[in-house]
């Protein structure tokens, strides 16, 4: 009986001290004078911009890397065909990648002195500093996330369903609609989440790529370091706040997908 | 897209949904994980060979270099070690164990994942920095790093053990204990074993989170060279610097660390569940 107490005691206090306290630390240090300093200064003009371009890039990232995601997947399970072993490892890569080399390949690539930098000067189209350089990092940061949830579920489900349905004359596109698509959804719906999640939070990347233009290519992520270092330590606090909020509300979503996944 | 009407035999069947349905998808799913993640690699592996191999060397052999590494992978394996213990524990606790709020518990563990890494970082440094209201400041110190690794690779191990946990059979450890088993030799001869490849590959992934890791260790650790200076941060800092062959250099070792680690989890994975694709 002791040692399941002190277990329960020894989880719960580590998971207090490491992720609850100082959660509840910075909430406290952000309305430690009211709400409306907090609100001014998540509400400038800069903040706004922030926010208003981590919303766009999550919002080309999510269906992007969703769509490509359960077709990587369909091929991953269903497919038979050469370097599918690679695929499959190179899917995973962006998970062990550190987000800086990440963001430092882009810039090899689509830089001014890049592979492809002379050629895009050259017909007057900016990647790298600007928002395209920003989506692509955010892509390939949050690749894997549907892939990996999509892939398992496809694998438990099999393939005797859609054998049916094309038995009975369904078309290919007709079977994936009815057939394959509401017995995923629940592992895409997890996926999305997550790749939600990352692409607000990307930090890594997308500092190496943006050029941090304040109201022009800074991300939420990156205003809150600006502010920080700028030593406008509440207004740090306050962006991290709404970012923690919207982390609250990812892990909800989370909860509640994962038990609809279970009940299925 | 037209089919024939008339049912074609399972065979054909098996053969048109395994092979030619995804064909399209293959396609696409191949051009795009090249232009994504293929295309920009191979601008960074060739950037530095650029300098030669001399030059590679030079790069990743500089003081700076070392130290950062040497940082980054120490506090990768003792951020892993202790992961292997908490998160197993956590997980324990999370199946085995029944309190009021457990549900609540179970979705705060998934609260690194959610939460961005800056803001990982931040919250630390709010309690654990200078402006510490309990007394304890580790900004700026190797203790940092290792605080801010720990937070954001605390669900590795707990969501790679939970599920092996759950699915364990209790019967056998019924069985020891009516023969006589004490509860510590129940777990090391039944339960650890039975843990372990789940334990190793949620360890293996948090030690290549770790060893990537900027986010959350650019604000508390200082980025102090030769102290608290880890891998991601110096590549970071070269590239400030305008040296983007040394950044380079250290990038490509990290691509190769990482890719290592992922082949070393696959081959546990097939491990742990040979019986599943056999």
């Amino acid at each position: 009986m002791l040692s399941r107490y002190g277990l329960r005691c020894f989880a719960l206090g580590y998971l207090s001290l490491l992720l609850l306290a100082p959660l509840g630390m910075v909430f406290w240090r952000t309305f430690e004078h009211g709400f409306w300093p907090a609100w001014d200064s998540i509400t400038t003009s800069d903040a706004r911009h922030a926010l208003y371009l981590t919303l766009l890039i999550a919002a080309i990232v999510v269906p992007a890397n969703t769509v490509y995601g359960v077709l990587c997947a369909l091929a991953i399970v269903r497919g038979r065909f050469p370097g599918k072993g690679i695929v499959n490892a190179l899917v995973d890569l962006p998970l062990a990648l550190s987000p800086v080399v990440v963001g430092l390949a882009l810039l090899l690539l689509y830089g001014r002195t890049g592979w492809l930098g002379p050629w895009l000067t050259d017909h007057g189209i900016q990647v790298v500093f600007a928002l395209p350089s920003l989506v692509l990092a955010t892509i390939f940061v949050s690749l894997p996330f549907v892939v990996r949830e999509v892939v398992p579920v496809l694998r438990e489900i099999g393939t005797e369903q859609e054998q049916a349905a094309a038995t009975l004359g369904a078309s290919r596109f007709q079977t994936f609609r009815k057939v394959t698509l509401p017995a995923i959804r629940w592992g895409v719906a997890y996926g999305v989440v997550l790749t939600m999640a990352r692409a607000l939070g990307e930090f890594g990347a997308v500092s190496v790529v943006s050029g941090h233009i304040a109201g022009k290519t800074e991300t939420m992520t990156q205003y809150v370091q600006a502010q920080y270092e700028g030593f406008n330590v509440a207004g740090a606090y306050a962006a991290s706040v709404l970012l923690a909020i919207l982390a609250v509300i990812t892990l909800l979503a989370m909860t509640l997908v994962r038990r609809k996944e279970e009940t299925v | 897209m037209a089919e024939p009407l008339a049912a074609p035999a399972p065979a054909a069947v098996r053969a048109r949904s395994g092979q030619s349905a995804p064909g399209i998808g293959i396609g696409i799913a191949t051009a795009y994980l090249s232009l994504i993640v293929l295309l920009p690699l191979a601008a960074l592996v060739w950037q530095s060979q650029k300098a030669g191999a001399r030059g590679f060397w030079d790069a990743i052999s500089s003081p700076e270099a070392v130290s950062a590494i040497e940082v980054t992978l120490v506090a990768s394996a003792i951020v892993a070690l202790v992961n292997a213990l908490t998160g197993t524990v956590i997980a324990w606790v999370l199946v085995r164990d029944r309190f009021r709020g457990k549900s609540l518990v179970n979705a705060v563990i998934d609260l690194p994942f959610a939460l961005p890494t800056i803001v990982a970082g931040l919250t630390l440094l709010a309690l654990y920095g200078s402006q510490s209201p309990v007394g304890v400041n580790v900004a700026f110190t190797r203790a940092a790093v290792v605080l801010a690794l720990l937070f954001v690779t605390l669900p590795f191990v707990v969501r790679t053990v939970q599920p092996v946990l759950q699915e364990l059979d209790l019967e056998m450890e019924e069985a020891a204990a009516s023969l006589g088993a004490h509860r510590l030799e129940i777990f090391r001869r039944i339960v650890f074993p039975n843990l372990l490849p789940a334990i190793l590959s949620g360890v293996a992934l948090a030690f290549t989170r770790a060893i990537g890791e900027f986010g959350a260790i650019v604000l508390i650790s200082g980025n102090l060279p030769y102290k608290t200076e880890v891998a991601s941060v110096f590549v970071f800092s070269q590239l400030e610097s305008d040296d983007i062959s040394g950044a380079a250099a250290v990038s490509v070792l990290l691509l190769l660390i990482s890719f290592g680690i992922l082949l070393v989890i696959g081959t546990v994975r097939r491990y742990a569940t040979r019986h599943d694709d056999a």
